[in-house]
């Protein structure tokens, strides 16, 4: 059989590379940012919003469970800017604190979900794992849709995005809110994170928009470029990704995207031009033989 | 003893035992290191596994224990290339291992009652059935052990190497140039962080031991300026949660590890709130002494 023929392969493999697409280019600015943990700590936090979600409305449907949290990753971005801002805890703490509280929370909950009667929550906790190979059409057309919102806001927003990166204080001196620009950004990952919880799940989303972005760091200094790069790669490691645990038995989808897209990195970190450790390696090596010549 | 007792024991000794290496972490700007390194946890004990083919293994805790400083190494080395921001790298490192580990699971020992779940999510309730038999009499349960001897390993580590800890922690020239090696003290800390992960993870879950690392410490940090002082509120801070925690998982019959947790949290917040409406009295108070001397 041609797996390229077969429905759920395609399915998957569209919804992975959109996927790829929408975290490789928002996960640029916040590598970028130096807040790339940030993916994690709103994935973990997104816990208690699916368990209360779960709670409140005893459905299981995605799109409310999605909502939750929604809900509860914003709120924990939110605390954490809050939080280093007003104290002297620093981000990284803040983070951590704020990520792991927000999940203990959200075990709790879990554990008050499972007392109910209802026979519906046992799928809760296959939720937070992520299950690639249960994504349906719809859920394909809702990531698509959401990515392409995403890419559009930063279209819209290039300017202020690049000059808050790059110059934050001409930014601000510009006349931009610095609180409007960060809220935008945080608020982008947090979308971005949620969306693909479902999909590669809690722990390896965070990698989904670090790894790309990293990876196409490496082959240019140009912003443009490299949020183009950065989307290329997520888009060809979900389809890679896909693809290989398509093929293979016993290999989970969301994995098998991040190994494809550390093997990106990986080649992207030895063997890019002028930046790669390779590249790195012979220069020094051509300027050392160059050295020696002329001492001669 | 009974089970109630034990319970609460375990988790007011674990919660401790994490305080102290998070201490450090939050010190050195590392608290996302704790957890990298309980996720890459499950990628050892999964090795070790395939190497000892054993559930009940010590050495399947040894192979947890050693994949701490690896990681760690591992993101140092990505981070030394210069192509790569620190908190890039440990987002690249710690869930490539854990997604190589899922796969290994999945793929070769689905049947081993090895699971994400178990070490993600542990479960303290069950502490108690896991007895310490010694010639077949009771000794009490495992976890009180393991436990306690975390908490006193972590101890007595800190106190030996208060001092160089101290140095190499605030000055890391100073340090290098007073003859300690930071990489040395470094690794040192990794490894303490790794094995209190290690020993934490069968009660709460690996998630959470980040909970009880980085929450009693960050707290303490806001609460105090004096190092010794703050190793002491993050550890008092931490059996606090125990306790409190168990009493209100057992009140609403929820999770212990995730009750214990939200107090954690909760604790945090208070201190953020506090040491914010303290600066701003201090700021007040200043405004104060000016207008009064202008006046």
């Amino acid at each position: 059989m041609n797996i390229f023929s077969d429905h759920t392969f395609l399915v998957v493999s569209m919804g992975s590379a959109a996927l790829g697409v929408a975290s490789g280019a928002v996960g640029s600015f916040a590598v970028l940012r130096k807040q790339s943990l940030l993916g994690d700590g709103v994935s973990h936090a997104a816990l208690p919003g699916v368990a209360a979600a779960f709670l409140i409305t005893g459905i299981r449907s995605s799109g409310i469970l999605l909502l939750g949290a929604l809900l509860s990753g914003i709120l924990a971005a939110l605390l954490i800017s809050v939080i280093t801002k007003c104290s002297k805890v620093k981000f990284d703490a803040a983070l951590a604190a704020v990520m792991s509280g927000f999940f203990g929370l959200g075990t709790v909950l879990l554990t008050c979900a499972q007392k109910l009667p209802n026979a519906a929550q046992s799928g809760i906790s296959t939720f937070i794992y992520g299950q690639a190979s249960a994504m349906l059409e719809d859920d394909v057309i809702f990531i698509t849709a959401l990515s392409a919102v995403l890419i559009a806001l930063i279209l819209i927003f290039w300017k202020e995005f690049k000059l808050f990166c790059f110059d934050r204080d001409f930014s601000v001196q510009s006349g931009f809110s610095e609180k409007k620009i960060s809220l935008l950004m945080s608020f982008m990952t947090v979308v971005t994170v949620i969306l693909g919880i479902q999909t590669v799940g809690v722990v390896l989303m965070s990698a989904m928009l670090i790894i790309p972005a990293a990876a196409a760091r490496q082959w240019s200094d140009r912003l443009f470029a490299n949020i183009i790069l950065a989307a290329f790669f997520g888009g060809l490691s979900g389809v890679v990704g896909a693809l290989v645990s398509g093929l293979e038995q016993g290999i989970p989808t969301g994995p098998a995207i991040v190994i494809a897209a550390s093997a990106i990195a990986a080649l992207s970190l030895l063997f890019a031009p002028r930046r790669g450790v390779v590249s790195n390696f012979l220069k020094r090596k051509i300027s050392r033989f160059r050295l020696k010549r002329s001492e001669r | 003893m009974n089970a109630e007792i034990e319970i609460q024991l375990i988790a007011v000794l674990t919660a401790a035992s994490c305080a102290i290496p998070g201490v450090f972490l939050v010190l050195r700007k590392m608290s996302m290191t704790s957890d990298s390194i309980t996720h890459t946890i499950l990628l050892g004990i999964v090795l070790a596994f395939f190497v000892v083919k054993d559930l009940s293994s010590p050495f399947l805790l040894i192979g947890a224990a050693v994949m701490g400083p690896v990681t760690v190494w591992l993101t140092e080395l990505l981070t030394k290339t210069g192509l790569l921001s620190e908190d890039s790298a440990t987002g690249m490192v710690f869930p490539l291992l854990f997604a190589i580990a899922v796969i290994l699971i999945t793929r070769y020992a689905g049947t081993a009652h090895l699971d994400t779940d178990s070490v993600l999510l542990g479960e303290l309730a069950f502490a108690p059935f896991d007895r310490l038999i010694i010639g077949g009499l009771d000794m009490g349960a495992k976890g009180v052990y393991i436990s306690g001897a975390l908490l006193i390993v972590n101890v007595v580590f800190t106190a030996v190497f208060y001092k160089e800890i101290l140095v190499v922690s605030f000055d890391p020239v100073l340090a290098s140039v007073m003859g300690f090696s930071p990489a040395v003290m470094h690794y040192g800390l990794m490894g303490m962080a790794s094995l209190t992960a290690v020993g934490a993870y069968e009660a709460v879950g690996s998630v959470l031991v980040t909970a009880f690392m980085i929450a009693p410490a960050a707290a303490a940090y806001l609460l105090t300026e004096d190092l010794k002082k703050m190793l002491v509120i993050s550890v008092v801070i931490g059996g606090v949660c125990g306790i409190a925690g168990y009493q209100t998982a057992a009140f609403f019959e929820v999770s212990i590890a995730g009750a214990m947790a939200c107090w954690a949290g909760g604790i945090f917040l208070c201190a953020v709130l506090w040491s914010w409406w303290r600066r701003k009295q201090a700021a007040k108070r200043v405004i104060k002494n000016i207008i009064g001397k202008e006046s």
